[in-house]
């Protein structure tokens, strides 16, 4: 097997370069025959991101996670199998990592179709390993998909969208002002997201993240960097959900300022009827104070404001956190 | 007013003395009879007719709509029509609305109103959708045309509130200004206030989406003044007591956007709210309802009489909220609703709603949440297909479908003209059967004949793009994303669907093959636009090169997340190739070739003549796949085949290292090399030649 992938500068109109590199290729040749599979697969990588113009150092690092493209892990093993099908192609082989590994559903299987009569073993294989990362929800990972003009996106995201009930109109005449006060900032908040996430390329390096409360179906998004401190955090959730909650745990307009400062930290602590979770880099859920607030801010997915008995639920790794944060303040 | 065409153009016509003596009708009686043409298609029939009706219909045209804004140059356009008083430019590629096109990408407006201003002086109407737009244009704008009456922008960026107070300080003919869903910098509502005093023509007024507070007293003034006004819709600050105010001053209006809900009323209040509805016998259409609650909703009851369309987009409504508002709305022909209102809500539209026609359907809330699971499916589109036979325009966001289903649907409502399905996540095959969706498409192009419009979603092979190349005759734009098994997919809709005037697609394996496959059709298309697909640079070379009347633009993306897959797709290719087959070195021959040929035929031509061929090394050269895989079983008899700079790519390669186990099949790639990837390609035809705005990241072929 000579499979092999040549690192190099030379454009492609410069053949002479390309000559060149031959005696490149065959030392890279025999040492890329020895190497064990993983770091074929990042030469590959490597390679692919060497080709854009842009720093290959940063992409290289951020392309690898597995966060970036959920299918990795299942299409990898299709790769496997297709170089076992097809072992006689050792360039097939590696090329098809490096695709798979892009997240792409592009190897032998396209190839196949374009054959037209052969549909083998590896394209099946690929189509269950494509929609396994369809069920694992690859969708939240896509830009521009689904396709909602990003207008509408952001005000889905930053607007106050609380389903309707009959409960908490009785709360409108005191609630209504500091809701709006609160819808405005969110507004500017998404406005400024705006502007610096059209710079920044796109919105998810912004540090909004999705909240969502138990048994009300539709979410809204916090702005992370907004705040230095969980107390902070846990006064805007409070002022965010007020009516929902506060409809829920039935606390009236009266003493309002009030409730709103123990209750937000009643939610931390885990005393009140609703608790902070959030979703970590993993996966996992867990409580929110567990970890110092910069660990928590590289760490958060989302957030969720969960009612406290079904809180106890929580993975068994953040159980672990539980049962320290839980004797921690007291 | 008219510039008038004693002296016409010398240039274009110069013979135009000749042919009038053969003309049946005087010009002046051609160009009153063209003035009663409205629809820009017949115009466009009737320019194609002869010389003298082609001049005739420019004389004579008022409003021109550019569908591409690179497609035409300002100059090209005021050449051929001096009299235009209206003009509807629209920019940027769609996909731009979801973030798939770079910041500063162009489709900037000013050059063509630093043209309009010495050409079309009398300029009334700019209608604008995903230009560019700063403040300075707008400012221009304002003070450029003293007849100015009507702007909207949709989907525009680039400018701030600023920009609309000059348009409201020194338009003082405005009729129309239409402000929706743009990316727009929101100092203030000042804007609002530069209306002068004596300003009343105002018939149109949209600013929903600006969120800043405008000055009430000055609305309530300006509204109080505009007699005719007909459309008014406000931002979401905007309270129930002064939307009240505002009803009392406008019963007339035809349309309304309303603004927040979610206020307590007084009884008294509530019946007076009532009542200025009630008096609104004119109102056809309501949208607004941000944050609306179910204690609001009856108010609105008496309104609903005559309403047509109903858009409560922005409205996160229960079912039984929503039922309870469509009793009342009998007449309904569109409904835009948010999948909150959940099957339920979708079966009350079926049993209500006998007139709609249009259906559109948009997720709640943040679509990327996985675990919400609520929201609309297949039976909410089945109810509404059994209730609305007239349905003839869906869009549909939602998270399961059966082919079945889809089916059933359209033989409910065979007259669709748009379909646009959207399964939010990709790739999910009918999650009934686990089959893919292809039966589910198919039958919606067998079935639609009038179908002008199709977006497609979930698992799909090449057999839907099969389906749709041979059944949707009427097919004018199709959105593709994630869908298809190989270039074949692309090519069926390329060779098939007559009327394609837009196709897009983003994240499909098709590459240059189908990119290449019926290169003819763009000419008649007005853009293409392909994203994370497998096309390469040398495959859009080649269209540039085959295609001199198109724009081909690859857009490059750097420092940002989104374009990282797409740098990965985008290494399919190999430039250089190199075949060794250690066998039978006997009598060898050798040929070598660089910068020559012109198609894959003289490489085939070479392997299948030469008997005794050994070695052939190509560098440079137009060959293809076809011609690597012409005689392949020859290369057994060779020692080598090199190939570099050629256009075989990482399938044809595969496909041979499948046929042929005992040959070495090498690909060579290099990197640092930034000639070999297409991000994203954008194709559109021009007469206006390649741009000259284009920003660094895109290239222009």
């Amino acid at each position: 097997m000579q499979g092999v992938v040549v690192l190099g500068g030379a454009t492609r109109s410069g053949s002479i370069s390309t000559l060149s590199m031959e005696d490149n290729n065959l030392v890279l040749s025999s040492e890329d025959s020895s190497s064990p599979d993983e770091s074929e697969l990042e030469l590959a990588l490597g390679l692919s991101l060497g080709g854009t113009a842009c720093k290959p150092q940063q992409h290289y690092a951020r392309i690898l996670t597995a966060k970036d493209f959920p299918s990795v892990g299942s299409s990898v093993s299709v790769s496997a199998s297709s170089s076992s099908s097809s072992s006689s192609s050792s360039c097939s082989s590696s090329l098809s990592r490096a695709n798979v590994t892009a997240g792409t559903k592009r190897s032998a299987d396209s190839v196949a179709a374009a054959n037209g009569a052969r549909a083998n073993v590896t394209a099946g294989t690929k189509r269950s390993a494509d929609s396994v990362a369809a069920a694992n929800g690859a969708s939240s990972q896509v830009v521009g998909w689904p396709p909602i003009r990003s207008y509408r996106m952001n005000s889905l995201v930053n607007q106050a969208k609380l389903p309707a009930t009959e409960e908490f109109s009785s709360l409108i005449g005191n609630s209504k002002n500091s809701n709006s006060v609160v819808g405005k900032g969110t507004n500017n908040c998404s406005d400024k997201n705006n502007g610096s996430a059209k710079e920044n390329g796109r919105s998810r390096s912004s540090l909004f993240v999705k909240v969502n409360l138990d048994g009300t179906p539709i979410g809204r998004k916090v702005d992370l960097s907004a705040h230095r401190c969980y107390e902070t955090l846990a006064q805007t959730l409070e002022d965010m959900f007020h009516t929902s909650t506060s409809t829920i745990t039935s606390i009236r307009s009266s003493g309002e300022e009030h409730d709103k400062a123990t209750r937000s930290s009643k939610m931390l602590d885990g005393s009140s009827d609703f608790v902070l979770t959030y979703e970590d880099k993993e996966g996992d859920w867990m409580l929110v104070g567990d970890v110092p607030w910069g660990m928590f801010i590289n760490s958060v997915r989302r957030l969720k404001i969960m009612r406290t008995s079904e809180a106890k639920g929580l993975a068994p790794r953040s159980e672990e956190r539980n049962g320290r944060q839980r004797t921690n303040p007291i | 007013m008219n510039h008038k065409r004693k002296n016409p153009d010398p240039s274009p016509d110069s013979d135009e003395s000749t042919t009038q003596l053969s003309s049946p009708f005087p010009d002046e009686v051609l160009e009153r009879v063209l003035s009663l043409l409205n629809s820009r298609k017949d115009r466009n029939s009737v320019s194609l007719v002869c010389k003298d009706w082609y001049d005739a219909e420019r004389w004579s045209r008022t409003h021109v709509f550019i569908g591409n804004c690179y497609s035409v140059s300002p100059e090209i356009l005021t050449r051929r029509f001096p009299n235009i008083r209206s003009v509807t430019l629209k920019g940027k590629p769609r996909f731009s609305d979801f973030d798939l096109v770079p910041p500063k990408w162009g489709a900037y407006v000013h050059s063509w109103l630093l043209l309009f201003a010495t050409k079309y002086h009398f300029l009334e109407e700019l209608r604008l959708k995903r230009m560019t737009v700063s403040d300075e244009s707008l400012k221009f704008l304002a003070l450029s045309f003293p007849n100015f009456k009507a702007l909207s922008l949709l989907s525009c960026d680039g400018f701030s509130t600023d920009g609309l107070a000059s348009i409201t300080t020194h338009c003082k003919n405005l009729t129309e200004l239409d402000i929706q869903e743009n990316d727009i910098d929101d100092k203030s509502g000042k804007w609002l206030s530069c209306f002068p005093e004596n300003f009343m023509s105002l018939e149109v007024l949209n600013f929903a989406n600006l969120n800043s507070d405008v000055n009430f007293e000055a609305l309530e003034r300006l509204v109080s003044r505009c007699k005719s006004l007909k459309v008014l819709k406000v931002n979401e600050n905007m309270t129930l007591e002064q939307l009240h105010r505002l009803l009392v001053l406008a019963p007339h209006l035809r349309e309304l956007g309303t603004g927040s809900l979610l206020q307590e009323l007084m009884p008294r209040q509530h019946s007076e709210l009532k009542s200025a509805f009630n008096n609104c016998k004119n109102l056809n259409i309501l949208s607004g309802f941000y944050e609306v609650t179910s204690i609001f909703l009856p108010v609105l009851y008496p309104a609903c009489t005559n309403l047509t369309f109903l858009n409560l987009s922005y409205a996160a409504l229960r079912s039984d909220e929503l039922s309870n508002l469509l009793i009342h709305c009998p007449l309904l022909q569109r409904l835009w609703v948010q999948d909150s209102v959940e099957d339920e809500g979708l079966e009350a539209v079926g049993s209500n709603c006998p007139l709609l026609e249009e259906l559109r359907v948009f997720p709640a809330s943040d679509p990327f949440e996985d675990e919400i699971l609520h929201g609309v499916t297949e039976t909410g589109f089945l109810a509404v297909s059994y209730g609305c036979k007239k349905l003839h325009y869906v869009l549909y966001f939602c998270r399961q479908m059966t082919n079945a289903a889809v089916a059933t649907i359209v033989q409910n409502c065979p007259d669709f003209t748009h379909f646009r399905l959207c399964i939010m996540n990709p790739r999910q095959p009918d999650y009934q059967t686990n089959e893919p969706m292809d039966e589910a498409f198919g039958a919606v192009v067998k079935t639609c004949t009038k179908l002008r419009r199709l977006a497609v979603s979930g698992l799909l092979t090449d057999l839907t793009f099969e389906y749709i190349g041979k059944y949707a005759k009427n097919l004018e734009t199709l959105s593709v994303a994630f869908a298809g098994s190989s270039d074949w997919g692309m090519e069926c809709v390329l060779k098939g669907c007559p009327k394609l005037r837009k196709l897009e697609i983003r994240d499909c394996p098709f590459g240059n093959a189908a990119l290449l496959s019926s290169f003819r059709k763009y000419e008649s298309m007005r853009s293409l636009w392909m994203s994370g697909c497998k096309v390469t640079m040398d495959g859009c070379r080649l269209l540039a090169q085959e295609m001199p009347r198109l724009n081909v633009e690859v857009i490059r993306e750097c420092g940002n997340d989104g374009c990282q897959a797409d740098k990965l797709y985008g290494q399919e290719r190999m430039p250089h190739l190199l075949f060794s087959l250690f066998e039978l070195c006997t009598n060898l021959e050798t040929l070598s070739v660089a910068f020559a040929g012109s198609s894959d035929w003289g490489m085939e031509c070479v392997l299948k003549g030469c008997p005794k061929l050994r070695k052939l090394e190509i560098r440079d050269c137009p060959f293809g796949n076809a011609a690597l895989l012409s005689s392949f079983r020859k290369y057994e008899s060779m020692r080598s085949l090199w190939m570099s700079g050629c256009k075989v790519t990482m399938d044809g390669c595969r496909l041979l290292a499948q046929e042929m186990p005992r040959l070495n099949v090498e690909v060579i790639r290099e990197c640092g090399n930034d000639g070999c990837q297409a991000d994203k390609l954008y194709v559109y035809r021009s007469v206006a030649g390649p741009r000259k705005d284009a920003p660094p990241f895109v290239l222009t072929l």
